[in-house]
């Protein structure tokens, strides 16, 4: 069944009494890499929240084309700073399966392929919060992708990475989009998102000023601030 | 109740160990009564040693009554822990991931129930338990069930209060992650307990020493009665109302080494303070 398009209409997080996104009406179609940009405290982050249903709403709607528990059920998050569950590498990637009740035997055949695809194989019985930083991420990666999602939200994935690492990363995300997983990702990192994005969504205040084609968006920004982001400048 | 034995071991230890002490004047201090007015200093490290070396004797002889009570507090409190730890550790990774209405004054019913008196826990399991009381038909009254249930009492709070401060924490970590998996309350709650395995085990290592070193409750609801429901606290206990004090020392000694031998068995066994776990 398809999931896409996803659909916000006035959607609104509050918290405090203080508007963190919103309010927000967005169509999101099932092809590509969606790349949300932003200065800090835009709302990037709690925009890919609510789109993935982790952030409640406080007003609004967001439906996708299929019922809400199968959508939800084929989503994946992957967070800024990955959590690492306590346990071993092989541990954390085979656990997303075992929770769909995949036999231990075959979770564990499964993680260890994916522990190889994103370089991992070598530390599969390390405990996980031993990793570095980057291997961290790719753990992340990995278990979020081992359910094959059909759509793969990342919150700014290669943020404090080195370049080796953030490369690795993105061909792990290109690989995934080529196969078929729709990302939205949220990034600071310009060259990234040239790289990655088919299309772009600027948020400011916690509101889209632009969702534009990625090309569009590099060629140049409708809006002032937008024009400003790119230019490196200060935007508030 | 823990400053009333600080304080009282305090007296002890100056009293032994202090040359030329003056017991009078540190108790008129901390105004309370010389516990052994009629005992000279000489004859309370007389008895300390005697003591020691009654409790390496009945060690190394396997002293058959002395056996018999140690395997006795073994099992009612390795079974009250067992039930304890069965009871409170779920039901404190519920209180972490479950957000109801009355959840913060459960919690702070449950600290408050940490000090819960064992005197008081005895009598209410003793009325419970008598035979004109409620389940007095079962006739567990004066038996090692009795004295199970009163320890289950007293360290479920204690082990469920403990670990909710460690599986609190560990939700903390883990709640955006096991939300954006989909996972249900019962998934969370298994996530939790194995995780949280190492820290829970401290929590139930205070269980057992609060159960081990048991002795009001157990006295009241297991009547200490000889190769039926005595156990090692209550054995203290006895010996010391008959002025065996040197009897009394070593079964101290020995329960001490009991508690420190399964402290550091559990420890080794599961592998704590290892490189990399928790």
């Amino acid at each position: 069944m398809q999931m896409f398009p996803l659909e916000a209409k006035q959607a609104v997080v509050r918290r405090q009494g203080k508007v963190l996104v919103g309010p927000i009406d967005l169509t999101l179609q099932g092809q590509g890499v969606t790349i949300v940009i932003g200065p800090n405290g835009a709302g990037k982050t709690t925009l890919l929240k609510m789109l993935h249903g982790i952030a409640r709403m406080n007003a609004g709607s967001l439906t996708w084309a299929c019922p809400k528990d199968e959508a939800q059920k084929r989503q994946g998050f992957v967070f800024q700073a990955p959590v690492m569950m306590r346990r071993t590498v092989i541990e954390n990637i085979a656990y997303p399966l075992r929770l769909i009740g995949v036999t231990k035997a075959e979770a564990r055949r499964r993680a260890q392929d994916w522990a190889e695809r994103v370089g991992l194989g070598h530390t599969v019985k390390q405990q996980a919060t031993m990793l570095s930083g980057g291997e961290r991420q790719k753990l992340a990666l990995a278990r979020a992708l081992i359910r094959n999602p059909d759509v793969l939200f990342l919150d700014e994935p290669c943020a404090s990475l080195d370049g080796r690492a953030t490369r690795e990363i993105e061909e792990i995300l290109t690989t995934a989009a080529a196969d078929g997983t729709r990302l939205i990702m949220s990034t600071h990192n310009m060259g990234q998102a040239q790289r990655l994005a088919d299309e772009v969504i600027f948020v400011l205040h916690g509101r889209i000023h632009e969702f534009t084609p990625a090309s569009q968006f590099f060629a140049g920004a409708e809006t002032k601030q937008g024009r400003a982001f790119l230019r490196g400048d200060i935007v508030e | 109740m823990a400053n009333l034995s600080f304080w009282g071991g305090l007296v002890v230890f100056v009293y032994c160990y202090v040359p030329s002490c003056d017991l009078e004047a540190i108790t008129s201090v901390l105004g309370c009564r010389d516990p052994w007015p009629m005992r000279s200093k000489p004859e309370a490290m007389s008895d300390l040693w005697s003591g020691l070396t009654q409790a390496f004797w009945l060690l190394v002889t396997l002293d058959a009554d002395l056996v018999e009570i140690s395997l006795r507090s073994l099992r009612v409190t390795l079974t009250a822990l067992l039930i304890a730890s069965a009871i409170a550790l779920p039901f404190a990774a519920f209180l972490s991931v479950r957000r109801f209405r009355l959840r913060r004054i459960t919690i702070a019913v449950l600290n408050a129930l940490m000090g819960l008196p064992p005197v008081v826990v005895g009598l209410v399991v003793y009325v419970f338990l008598s035979r004109s009381g409620p389940f007095g038909v079962f006739g567990l009254l004066f038996t090692p069930t009795a004295m199970i249930i009163a320890q289950v009492i007293i360290i479920v709070p204690l082990i469920a209060s403990i670990a909710h401060q460690s599986l609190r924490e560990l939700w903390g970590d883990y709640h955006d992650l096991l939300i954006s998996m989909n996972t249900t309350q019962f998934q969370r709650i298994q996530a939790l307990l194995w995780d949280g395995r190492r820290a829970l085990l401290t929590a139930a290592l205070a269980g057992f020493g609060r159960a081990i070193g048991e002795v009001g409750a157990i006295m009241i609801v297991g009547g200490n009665i000889d190769h039926a429901t005595r156990v090692l606290t209550t054995a203290i206990a006895l010996e010391t109302g008959k002025g065996e004090f040197a009897l009394a020392l070593a079964l101290g000694f020995i329960l001490i080494a009991l508690a420190v031998t399964v402290n550091l068995l559990i420890h080794r066994l599961s592998h704590t303070e290892s490189e990399g776990r928790w």
